[in-house]
């Protein structure tokens, strides 16, 4: 490794090559070129020039693991109101917590402006410390803002773990902050643990995996993060044994939130963020949000979702129908958006969202393995379908073979005598 | 100038027609056709639309993998890119993002100069979308990820895009150089022309040496994460058919079932 020339900021000067001890040093087409065999990373250049156009060598020792403490969670925030996986992440960052050390923390990061007052929400969700980022510049999300403000603090703080919600935004966020560290990121984690036991056990549940060359005793608490891969076909658990953070994006919907404890209080660290305009290279000229109604799946206890078995478009008045009576939020296979029959927002499954409601109605899905990999640990499973060799059966816990426009409208007609039918059957038995 | 172009692709298995064999629990990957990644696919078709209007942009499809990954350079040449270059080493396998981005930024640098770099948000293998970001931070770029519409002025500098959000979109200025990824939305990519597919093929192949990468920051033992166990989803546990002779019927006893767990 050695110094790095910046060549979009470097102006030809020639200070630096006149700096450098080592001759390690050129011009070339007017901007200067560095020979990494010769360069000593001895920074001797960095100071000398005028146009921060030369980076500092990355440190090459070994990190000294045992200087990062704490879980830290990006509680992202948009137009001031906390998304819902950050409260998730913020219970399962205290779980985590927990299980490293008695002293370890669950610390949110508050980035933005004017949202003090999110730091309390953050506080009766589990949070024991706030670090509060304010700025005007950070006030909407901007790549190069938000990395620059959280690398600081990363680097300043030295968290062992950084947890982010894998959104549009997490997922733009995460990477470059992972790069600007040196460290590692995984993408997209279902399930995460740091005690090889807890590991141990949710294998054995969940899991196909050989535990047995795992020890249950072993007093490691790096972190395990287990997500899908192959179109969720191949589950993979990641380790980052080197680096530090260890860094994961967390799938919205997967994690619990704790129970809300009212006027629960923390720390809170004001943290100055060093930042300019210049700092940030794009211009946000409008957020748009979708005039039509909000389709929150992550939250929806009840979600009734439509697949090709539907026929056409219109099938989905017959589900949003279905919605309205049960009070759920309507849902879609994959192949529905890509036919164009509903808007993407609506789509469960791996290119989509992930859920987990208390009772997912799959009405004319197949169940392709990349829209189980989005569903499959909803509570309670109803798959009404006409092929009774579609895989949904496979993990649905009630299965109805039969024209789901019959079967729906009957659950519909008698939906409000549930009540009624439970207590006749209980009678009968 | 003419204006350059760099579009970053992978070819991956087709994960919509990838089997598990029942008995071991294990990827069935035989017979799995390789694809160019459908999202890669859209940023190639973005770049040939720039290239539709203005002819004379140069566009270098840049990719790494094996040697038969020759074939993703060759369909995106009949599709109407100007050269492809794979970068093949054994150095590199096994490589995580962090590292991929390091090999593909060291290549990028050797390609020398480019106006914009266009990229897939995110592979079907592995489902990270994280190269792109990663590929940016390491060549200090700006970058907009999920972009589904795009727009250049003729100064070929100002670049409005829409950024697709769960719940909405975001327009964005950036200007060139910059990276942006694309999504399904962006476009339809266009499919090899037959001229493309006999013409003549500017493809290279590169090896570690040849990009003057450090090798102690790709391939396997210099990537920060690593793979601890992998395995196959235990299947949920087989649930009840609910049968009857009308719908009610069938109606009925679901609703009671469900009563009985307390969910409804």
């Amino acid at each position: 490794m050695a110094i790095k020339i910046l060549k979009d900021k470097c102006k030809g000067c020639t200070l630096c090559v006149k700096a450098c001890p080592f001759d390690a040093l050129r011009m070339e087409d007017r901007k200067a070129v560095v020979d990494e065999g010769k360069c000593t990373n001895c920074n001797a250049c960095v100071s000398k020039c005028n146009f921060g156009a030369i980076e500092e060598a990355p440190k090459a020792e070994a990190v000294d693991l045992s200087a990062y403490k704490h879980i830290w969670v990006f509680a992202e925030q948009r137009d001031g109101k906390l998304m819902s996986v950050a409260l998730e992440l913020i219970g399962e960052g205290y779980r985590l917590a927990r299980e490293i050390s008695d002293d370890t923390q669950v610390c949110a990061v508050l980035v933005g402006d004017g949202i003090d007052n999110l730091a309390d929400e953050c506080f009766a969700y589990g949070a024991d410390k706030v670090y509060l980022i304010q700025d005007p510049l950070l006030k909407n999300y901007t790549t190069d803002g938000y990395t620059k403000v959280i690398t600081d603090a990363i680097h300043e703080y030295k968290p062992e773990i950084v947890l982010y919600g894998a959104t549009h935004i997490g997922r733009d966020l995460a990477p470059r902050i992972a790069a600007r560290c040196n460290t590692g990121l995984t993408a997209d984690c279902t399930r995460l643990d740091v005690k090889v036991s807890s590991y141990i056990e949710f294998a054995k549940k969940n899991t196909t995996l050989d535990t047995s060359t795992l020890d249950p005793n072993d007093p490691s608490t790096g972190i395990k993060q287990t997500r899908p891969a192959f179109g969720g076909n191949l589950m993979a658990t990641i380790i980052c044994p080197k680096t530090r953070p260890q860094m994961s994006t967390v799938r919205p919907g997967v994690m619990s939130k704790r129970e809300k404890v009212e006027g629960a209080k923390g720390e809170i660290v004001n943290v100055k963020p060093a930042i300019t305009a210049d700092d940030i290279r794009v211009e946000i000229v409008d957020i748009v949000k979708h005039a039509k109604e909000m389709v929150s799946l992550t939250d929806a206890d009840i979600i009734c979702s439509g697949g090709r078995g539907l026929g056409d478009a219109s099938g989905f008045e017959l589900i949003k129908k279905f919605a309205d009576k049960v009070g759920g939020v309507v849902g879609s296979s994959r192949a529905c958006v890509d036919a164009g029959w509903i808007d993407h927002s609506h789509q469960v499954g791996q290119t989509g969202t992930t859920v987990k409601p208390k009772i997912y109605f799959a009405c004319g899905i197949s169940g392709a393995i990349q829209h189980l990999a989005g569903m499959q640990t909803s509570d309670i499973i109803v798959a009404i379908n006409k092929d009774p060799e579609a895989p949904i059966f496979e993990v649905a816990d009630y299965g109805i073979v039969g024209d789901l426009y019959k079967v729906i409208p009957q659950i519909m007609e008698e939906w409000d005598k549930a009540e009624d039918l439970y207590e006749a059957a209980e009678k009968a038995n | 100038m003419a204006f350059k172009i760099i579009v970053c692709a992978k070819q991956v298995p087709d994960t919509n027609v990838i089997k598990i064999n029942p008995k071991t629990g294990t990827l069935i990957r035989d017979g799995v056709p390789s694809i160019l990644n459908p999202d890669d696919a859209n940023a190639l078709e973005e770049a040939l639309k720039i290239k539709d209007k203005h002819p004379d942009t140069h566009i270098t499809v840049v990719t790494m993998g094996p040697p038969q990954a020759n074939d993703l350079l060759f369909e995106c040449i009949a599709m109407g890119a100007d050269e492809g270059i794979l970068v093949s080493d054994r150095a590199v396998g096994g490589s995580d993002t962090w590292a991929t981005s390091n090999t593909l930024d060291a290549a990028i640098k050797k390609i020398g100069e480019f106006d914009l770099i266009l990229a897939g948000r995110q592979a079907i293998d592995g489902d990270t979308a994280q190269v792109g970001p990663q590929i940016a931070e390491k060549l200090h770029l700006p970058q907009v990820t999920y972009v589904e519409e795009f727009n250049i002025d003729d100064n070929m500098k100002d670049i409005t895009v829409k950024r697709q959000l769960e719940d909405g979109y975001e327009i964005i200025k950036i200007q060139t150089p910059c990276m942006l990824t694309a999504i399904k939305e962006l476009n339809t990519p266009r499919y090899m022309s037959m001229k493309g597919i006999f013409g003549e093929k500017k493809m290279t192949t590169w090896n570690a040496k040849d990009i003057e990468v450090d090798l102690n920051t790709v391939g396997l033992e210099a990537s920060p994460t690593n793979v601890f166990r992998s395995f196959t989803p235990a299947p949920k546990g087989k649930g009840v058919i609910l049968e009857g002779d009308t719908e009610k019927e069938v109606a009925d006893k679901l609703l009671v079932n469900l009563k009985a767990k307390h969910v409804i």
